[in-house]
């Protein structure tokens, strides 16, 4: 059943629709309904009215009028997160990105691309692959996540081992703010590092309205490398080995049993018969240092009982398959599951798996662990059978138990998936009152009002004292006759 | 009355002396304190008493940015110099602001591992942060926001707040490290420091070209190469002279990968030692420039170098470089030469300049957010009060 919207949003519904195209602005429940949730499906709200706006000022025009008619408003992507960073408000506005899908340059001399939110990450790849480059951040979502998606999460991805994450390669962003002005945060500028904050902040600080990211050089050789293990402690003394070795892979997998199971289930991905563990180590850069550590890795792994090397993009894609599938395969062995995301120093690893198995045994729920080994990002997956009463419950308390496990070896409750709506009660763990009142003066200083997706990321919203009057200014599309609003 | 409150904080003080001067601005006292706690009670102090406040560290950058409008204390974070975490396994290492780079280097060497920063031995890591200076190997490593992972700061009013961790991959909450990177001390001060760290690379190469003829166009073949250098440095001594360039092969097999380097750019030598130039800071008496622009606005900001008098040297690949002139420059030549910076580069930041006059920052995108920024953190404008961009 849906509420019927709040009064606010009525007469803004009407300025929205005399401001911007008619197929833009969407009012009917049924379609209403398709915006509910984000890839975090158990949260939903359908929101008040949806808007697709086609550029960064109509962007601005609607964030301008939700700020007159004091409505909030949330950004939205693909809809791949994970957290409910882009769960939508029945009292407020959706704004949709889809639309503004045009890669607007790309300089390979200067190893740059400018696109619009909408892009999807492999988009950006797919453009600049054949003059060899890509665009490095790769979430396992990538065939369909958004750009805009990736600058609000930070989006990480199982190569940021080496490479880092969404922040460490984008280069500007044209943001519309809360207040709907269209600004420019840029690393080359002179004065705070606002690009920093913003990426990152889940839709609290503005909406990216394009982004700038820089492009990597494709490395000249890469080898992947399958090892299977009996048991998970030889898999992960085989990563201490690595990382002590002084290599850097590229990427550094692993998963458990049970979330082979699943993976050969989905996809028949074919790994090892009798495998404990298996770990995916990619090795890329140039080819003498990739065949120098090679030599070396398959020292280190001498403790797997079968080691597989994948030669060319075909076999590559093989390893990956199980992996990138992993998520979703645990569907095939499990009615329902929680994918959970937590970190801790990759030394506690084996320590945290082991309190994993106790819970799991504890609380009668399995747990398939699939993991960015390299540097301690958990994702355990949660099982429990929704048909059997009280599950879910029992689900939810392990689930949680896992986070405060990440926070007690002095991790973190997100690596990738973001705090969203999911985690915010789990904030004050992690950090104490005056932590999370200091972050929220940025909060304050970008969104005295509280607009841009409130809810999300802080448990309690801080009172920013003196907030700004309603701007009345003239915008520059109601000027020029491309849009109007009464 | 000032000096009560804070020698009520039991923080060690001193008079300050001719060289505590920042950026010219005499402070009246200089306090020492030896834990964050201390660092909290002197702010707190500072508060109850209004008194201005720029935070220092090894002092190797103090005479950059604008002078303070006010400064009543210096607070000197030299004390606070332990290395509090170094988890090698997890290559990571959680310091106390006042460690000197050079300090952390060795303690890092130790166990096979530093923090690629390249910063001057003698800068603390504070200073380093509060500047965002960065060194040759930010083209393969990235900036110090970069490689900071977790941040223990102190407000004008005393509060001490983490954000970040321990961990690399982390995205709970807002990152204040990157916010503080880079603030010159006018949001709060950086008390301690959680660093992403690497291996120390088995093996260097330099692939050195002596002359350059064209700077751009070898720039762009050595930043492309899939030899993957870590760095790209030009080098131009003095006005006109040719410009020297070099890049850094590390790791595993880095001869022959520098010798396919050398192949491919079919000139320049290889060698296991630096230019005596590398790394170094560029010479300069007391004006001192930072040019940030793409690599291929590099010939335009060359030669407008060139036409200024100045020598020059950093990243063509990072598109950085530092600039100094090469002889006496007056106010009005320096904001010349600026002026004709900033139509070829994307912006100009004089680091620093005796001169009042001269517009250091040059246009501020988003300042009106800055300044709100400003207005939330330090609302009592105590922090370092004009040092930084816009006035801020």
């Amino acid at each position: 059943m849906t509420p019927s919207p709040p009064p606010a949003i009525a007469p803004l519904t009407a300025a929205l629709r005399s401001a911007l195209p008619g197929d833009s602005v969407i009012t009917d429940p049924v379609r209403l309904r398709t915006y509910e949730c984000d890839g975090l499906t158990h949260h939903r709200a359908v929101p008040g009215v949806v808007v697709l706006p086609d550029t960064a000022e109509q962007v601005a025009l609607v964030v301008r009028l939700c700020n007159e008619h004091g409505v909030p408003f949330v950004a939205r992507g693909s809809g791949t997160g994970l957290s409910g960073g882009a769960l939508p408000r029945e009292d407020g506005v959706l704004i949709v990105t889809s639309k503004m899908r045009r890669v607007l340059e790309i300089d390979l001399a200067d190893r740059r691309a400018v696109v619009e939110p909408g892009v999807t990450n492999l988009a950006i790849t797919e453009a600049v692959r054949e003059q060899g480059h890509y665009y490095a951040p790769d979430p396992s979502s990538q065939q369909v996540c958004s750009i805009g998606g990736n600058v609000a999460e930070n989006s990480g991805g199982a190569h940021c081992l080496k490479y880092g994450f969404t922040v460490n390669h984008v280069e500007a962003c044209e943001v519309v703010t809360p207040d709907g002005d269209l600004v420019r945060l840029d690393r080359m500028d002179p004065g705070y590092d606002l690009l920093g904050a913003f990426v990152g902040s889940e839709g609290t600080l503005g909406i990216a309205t394009k982004v700038t990211v820089r492009l990597s050089r494709a490395p000249e050789a890469v080898m992947t490398v399958l090892a299977a293990f009996r048991g998970i402690e030889e898999g992960g003394r085989a990563v201490s080995a690595i990382i002590g070795a002084g290599i850097v892979p590229a990427a550094i997998e692993m998963m458990d049993a049970l979330a082979i199971e699943a993976a050969e289930a989905a996809v028949a991905c074919s790994y090892p018969e009798g495998a404990g563990a298996v770990l995916i180590v990619e090795l890329d850069g140039p080819a003498a240092e990739v065949e120098a550590q090679f030599a070396r890795l398959r020292e280190l792994c001498s403790g797997a009982f079968e080691m597989r090397v994948a030669a060319d993009p075909a076999e590559r894609a093989a390893v990956w398959k199980g992996r990138r599938s992993a998520f979703a395969a645990v569907g095939r062995i499990s009615p329902a599951y929680i994918v959970q995301d937590g970190v801790v120093p990759r030394t506690s690893l084996p320590r945290v798996l082991a309190a994993i198995d106790r819970l799991s045994a504890e609380h009668g729920i399995r747990v398939a662990n699939v993991f960015h080994a390299g540097d301690g990002n958990l994702h355990p997956l949660v099982l429990f059978d929704d048909a059997d009463p009280g599950a879910g419950e029992r689900a939810e308390v392990v689930s949680g138990a896992i986070l405060d496990l990440c926070v007690e070896h002095g991790g973190s409750i997100t690596g990738e998936h973001g705090v969203g709506v999911d985690k915010a009660r789990y904030m004050p763990k992690m950090f104490s009152g005056d932590d999370l009142d200091t972050m929220q003066l940025v909060r304050c200083a970008f969104d005295p009002r509280g607009l841009s997706n409130p809810g999300k990321v802080f448990p309690t919203p801080r009172l920013c004292g003196e907030v700004p009057g309603v701007r009345k200014g003239v915008h520059p599309l109601v000027e020029s006759g491309e849009a109007e609003h009464f | 009355m000032s000096l009560e409150l804070l020698e009520n904080t039991g923080v060690t003080l001193r008079d300050a002396v001719a060289d505590d001067a920042v950026a010219g601005v005499a402070p009246r006292w200089v306090a020492l304190p030896e834990t964050v706690e201390e660092v909290s009670a002197v702010l707190r102090a500072c508060a109850d008493g209004d008194l201005a406040l720029t935070p220092v560290g090894g002092g190797t950058k103090l005479h950059w940015g604008a002078p303070p409008q006010r400064c009543d204390v210096l607070l000197d974070l030299c004390c606070l110099n332990q290395v509090l975490e170094h988890a090698a396994g997890d290559l990571v290492v959680r310091v106390q602001a006042g460690v000197t780079m050079g300090a952390l280097a060795g303690a890092l060497a130790a166990e096979g591992q530093e923090l690629a920063l390249d910063a001057p031995p003698e800068a603390t890591v504070g200073g380093t942060l509060a500047t965002a200076a960065c060194g040759p190997r930010a083209f393969r490593y990235g900036a110090p926001r970069d490689l900071l992972i977790g941040v223990t700061v102190v407000l004008a009013d005393g509060t001490v707040a983490r954000s970040g961790g321990k961990v690399v991959k982390n995205v709970a909450g807002y990152d204040l490290g990157k916010l503080f990177t880079g603030s010159y001390g006018t949001l709060g001060v950086i008390a301690e420091a959680a660093f992403r760290l690497h291996p120390l690379p088995p093996d260097r190469r330099w692939l050195v070209v002596e002359d350059a003829g064209r700077p751009r166009e070898l720039a762009g073949v050595l930043a492309a190469s899939q030899a993957e250098p870590s760095a790209v440095e030009l080098d131009r001594p003095a006005p006109g002279a040719s410009v020297a360039m070099a890049a850094l092969i590390e790791g595993t097999a880095a001869a022959p990968r520098a010798l396919a380097l050398r192949d491919a750019v079919g000139a320049g030598e290889v060698s296991p030692e630096p230019p005596p130039w590398w790394g170094a800071p560029v010479q300069y008496e007391e004006v001192l420039v930072e040019a940030r622009f793409l690599p291929g606005a590099l010939d335009g900001v060359l030669e407008a170098a060139d036409a200024h008098g100045m020598r020059l040297r950093g990243s063509p690949v990072s598109g950085r470089l530092r600039l100094s002139p090469a002889g006496e420059v007056t106010e009005e030549r320096l904001s010349a030469a600026v002026a004709a910076l900033r139509e070829r580069a994307h912006a100009v930041v004089v680091l620093a300049a005796p001169y009042a006059g001269v517009d250091r920052w040059g246009p501020v995108g988003a300042l009106p957010l800055m300044r709100r920024v400003k207005q939330q953190f330090d609302p009592g404008r105590r922090m370092s009060p004009g040092r930084f961009a816009g006035g801020i």
